[in-house]
């Protein structure tokens, strides 16, 4: 099961290190990873989705995130009310004739389209992991040449 | 005060109490030697090896419960130190480790002798630091001794750049410690606390299960006055020996895959177990979905992340062991009513006593009791990892805590010298023996020559069997005796220590053990004593690897 955790750690050298690092020693990897400086510029805050094979393997991870000198607090989402973001950019083929289908498309998808230039489109989208999900799969008829994503980010509800 | 970087290291050396540094220098910590030049603020003892200096360091912790300190160079110092480093992280001892660095502009650059050391040890730390600006200098040691001796304390390794320690600044003491995310929990939940008093008024079965946590807590005196009060039966692990008096009437020795089989039965047969400071390692527990199957778990335990780790934990506190155990002595007014446990308990005993069968040639078993008789069980005892450290848990009596210093969650071969060397420099009241297997010693022998320099007057009793003997018995057991490259040549232990400068004994007959150990604690030097023992004798009883720990192989029943 996918878990999302948020994790308030002080803005220093190293600390992401130590954190992926509880991940990585025990074969888990990281399926996405945020990380920004807080109104606080001290504070970091980052927000880390992982695939949990074993819930009791995950449960130890959050208790030895916790142990890390440098982390303030640590939250799992995934039973918590809480809103999840995630902004994607992606580069499709548009030539001139398939503009309007393309435009269309954004009646019933999130997104837009941010630049037009030599037969590609450059669209940006920010929604849930649905949204995000359901537009890759409408624009996949265009055929997407680049996708990047910032990965989820969670605020609690 | 205008000090230098290493200077400022020193004065807070010195004013956290530090007594002895142990290291070794090299190209990018020659600052801090040029500082230490007839420095008088504490003592400084030159191993022969990185990792003498750190097993040494972390024996000294072990034995005063201060935080011990290392001091190595860059690169391969560094490098060298991190299996001491480990082996303090496992065991939980407080320890500082200070290395020298590549000066900041070259970090990355793969410059001579550059080991990226805080990027090795992140995870075998309890928190590490590079110091990249002398400003932050004194701050970082305060933090280093106060994370490293509190909570479940730990190691903590500083790495300090050259140019760090040539740099000049006006010193400051920082009079406090800030760290808003470090905050052990200290005192257990009272509520908690009164639901574990309840269970234990409840209880028809119950056992105290304690671990190394009593002795880092120094909560011995309150475990003693609980288990007189409960009356019921007390088992420990490897790291929780001498945390309760082992001639006590209640007491089952040492529990697991070499504990006692009476200690095992009872545990299994439990209905509660009361674990202190105790985090159910499969040394300990054996397989586990069989372990303790009718038992209740009350799990006391400073950090939570101890806690349903590997046995669901029916009632937890967190806390400090000394605190919650004086809370909850309050809570109890007098024991649960046990009468029908304790005769089982002494059935168990005397069905399964430990025992061992006498033989032609010297037994180790037989030398380990030699010495408890000959220092009236006053000795700290030192181990290395193998046969003859659970010969040493098994047969010496302990009953004083910090008096059995061993590498228990790691199981570092040649810990046990060069810890000696620490132990004894802490605690130069006592007799100090490292009991070795012939294969283990060989591992820091070279320590033989810091003993002798700064005359920490040692007594190594080597277990002479000529195997790795641990792994010859798992060969002899579960690999049909392929004994495997476990056969082990030595060196003449004798002339080895006389060429270092320090007294070699030979024993070879059972009449002998005794006047050698005698003549081994008269002797102001440091000793070995090669004892040549019995060479495939085995370690019982024994619990086979990944078996529930009540299926027995060996011993006398």
């Amino acid at each position: 099961m996918k878990h999302t955790i948020s994790v308030l750690v002080e803005n220093k050298f190293g600390v992401l290190a130590r954190v992926a690092g509880l991940f990585s020693a025990r074969g888990y990897n990281i399926a996405s990873l945020a990380v920004s400086e807080t109104l606080d510029p001290e504070i970091s805050y980052m927000t880390i989705v992982v695939d949990a094979k074993d819930e009791k393997v995950l449960e130890q991870i959050n208790k030895q995130l916790n142990k890390l000198i440098d982390v303030i607090t640590v939250t799992d989402f995934t039973k918590k009310d809480h809103l999840e973001r995630e902004l994607v950019l992606v580069k499709v083929n548009c030539l001139a004739k398939d503009k309007q289908a393309l435009e269309g498309l954004f009646d019933k998808f999130v997104g837009k389209i941010i630049q037009t230039k030599d037969n590609t489109a450059i669209i940006e989208a920010i929604g849930d992991q649905d949204q995000v999900k359901a537009l890759l799969g409408a624009l996949s008829k265009f055929g997407v040449k680049e996708l990047v994503r910032t990965g989820k980010l969670v605020i609690s509800s | 005060m205008n000090l230098t970087g290493s200077e400022i290291l020193l004065e807070c050396l010195k004013r956290e109490g530090v007594e002895v540094v142990f290291g070794y220098p090299g190209g990018q910590i020659l600052p801090t030697f040029d500082a230490l030049y007839g420095y008088e603020g504490f003592k400084f003892i030159l191993t022969r090896h990185e990792q003498g200096a750190a097993h040494a360091a972390d024996g000294y912790a072990r034995a005063t419960g201060k935080a011990g300190v290392c001091l190595a160079t860059s690169g391969p110092g560094a490098t060298n130190l991190v299996t001491g480093i480990a082996n303090a992280y496992m065991d939980s001892i407080p320890m500082v480790a200070i290395c020298g660095q590549v000066p900041t502009a070259l970090i990355g650059n793969d410059a001579f002798q550059e080991a990226d050391i805080t990027g090795i040890t992140r995870p075998i730390t309890k928190h590490n630091y590079l110091v990249k600006d002398i400003k932050d200098l004194a701050r970082i040691v305060r933090e280093a001794f106060y994370i490293a001796s509190t909570g479940r304390p730990g190691p903590v390794l500083i790495d300090l750049p050259k140019d760090v320690q040539v740099a000049r600044m006006e010193f400051v003491w920082p009079e406090e410690i800030k760290l808003r995310s470090y905050n052990p929990n200290i005192f257990g939940h009272p509520g908690q606390i009164k639901r574990a008093a309840k269970l234990i008024m409840k209880a028809k079965k119950p056992i105290l299960y304690i671990g190394g946590g009593i002795i880092t807590s120094g909560a011995s005196f309150e475990l003693l006055e609980l288990a007189q009060k409960l009356g019921c039966p007390v088992t420990w692990t490897l790291m929780g020996i001498g945390g309760f008096p082992s001639n006590h009437q209640q007491s089952l020795g040492m529990l697991g895959m070499h504990g006692t089989a009476y200690a095992n039965h009872s545990i299994m047969e439990s209905d509660l177990i009361i674990a202190l400071g105790a985090r159910f390692d499969d040394r300990v527990t054996g397989r586990l979905d069989v372990f303790a199957p009718t038992a209740k778990v009350i799990h006391v335990d400073i950090d939570p992340s101890s806690i349903s780790k590997n046995v669901h934990v029916d009632l937890p506190i967190v806390g400090d062991l000394k605190q919650v155990l004086v809370e909850l002595l309050r809570e109890i007014n007098s024991g649960p009513q046990i009468e029908d446990w304790l005769k089982h308990v002494d059935h168990l005993k005397k069905k399964y006593p430990m025992g061992y069968k006498d033989k032609s040639k010297i037994l180790p078993q037989y030398v380990i009791q030699q010495i408890d008789e000959v220092t009236a069980g006053e000795a700290i005892i030192c181990t290395e990892v193998g046969q003859h450290q659970m010969w040493a848990a098994q047969w010496f009596n302990y009953t004083q805590p910090r008096t059995f210093i061993s590498s228990g969650g790691l199981g570092t071969m040649g810990f046990g010298f060069p810890a000696a060397m620490g132990v004894k420099l802490g605690r130069p009241d006592k007799i100090v023996f490292d009991v070795a297997g012939d294969g283990s010693i060989q591992m820091n022998i070279q320590e033989l020559g810091t003993c002798v320099a700064n005359k920490i007057n040692v007594k190594v009793a080597i277990l002479n069997n000529g195997y790795l003997g641990m792994v010859r018995q798992w060969q002899e057991l579960f690999y049909q005796r392929r004994y495997s490259y476990t056969p082990i040549s030595s060196p003449d232990f004798v002339k080895l220590a006389q060429s270092y400068g320090a007294v070699g004994i030979r024993v070879v007959k059972k009449e002998e053990v005794r006047p050698a150990l005698e003549r081994a604690i008269e002797t102001d030097n440091t000793v070995f004593i090669d004892f040549q023992v019995e060479e495939e004798e085995n370690v019982y009883p024994m619990v086979p690897a990944g078996e529930a720990i009540n299926n027995i192989i060996g011993g006398l029943a």
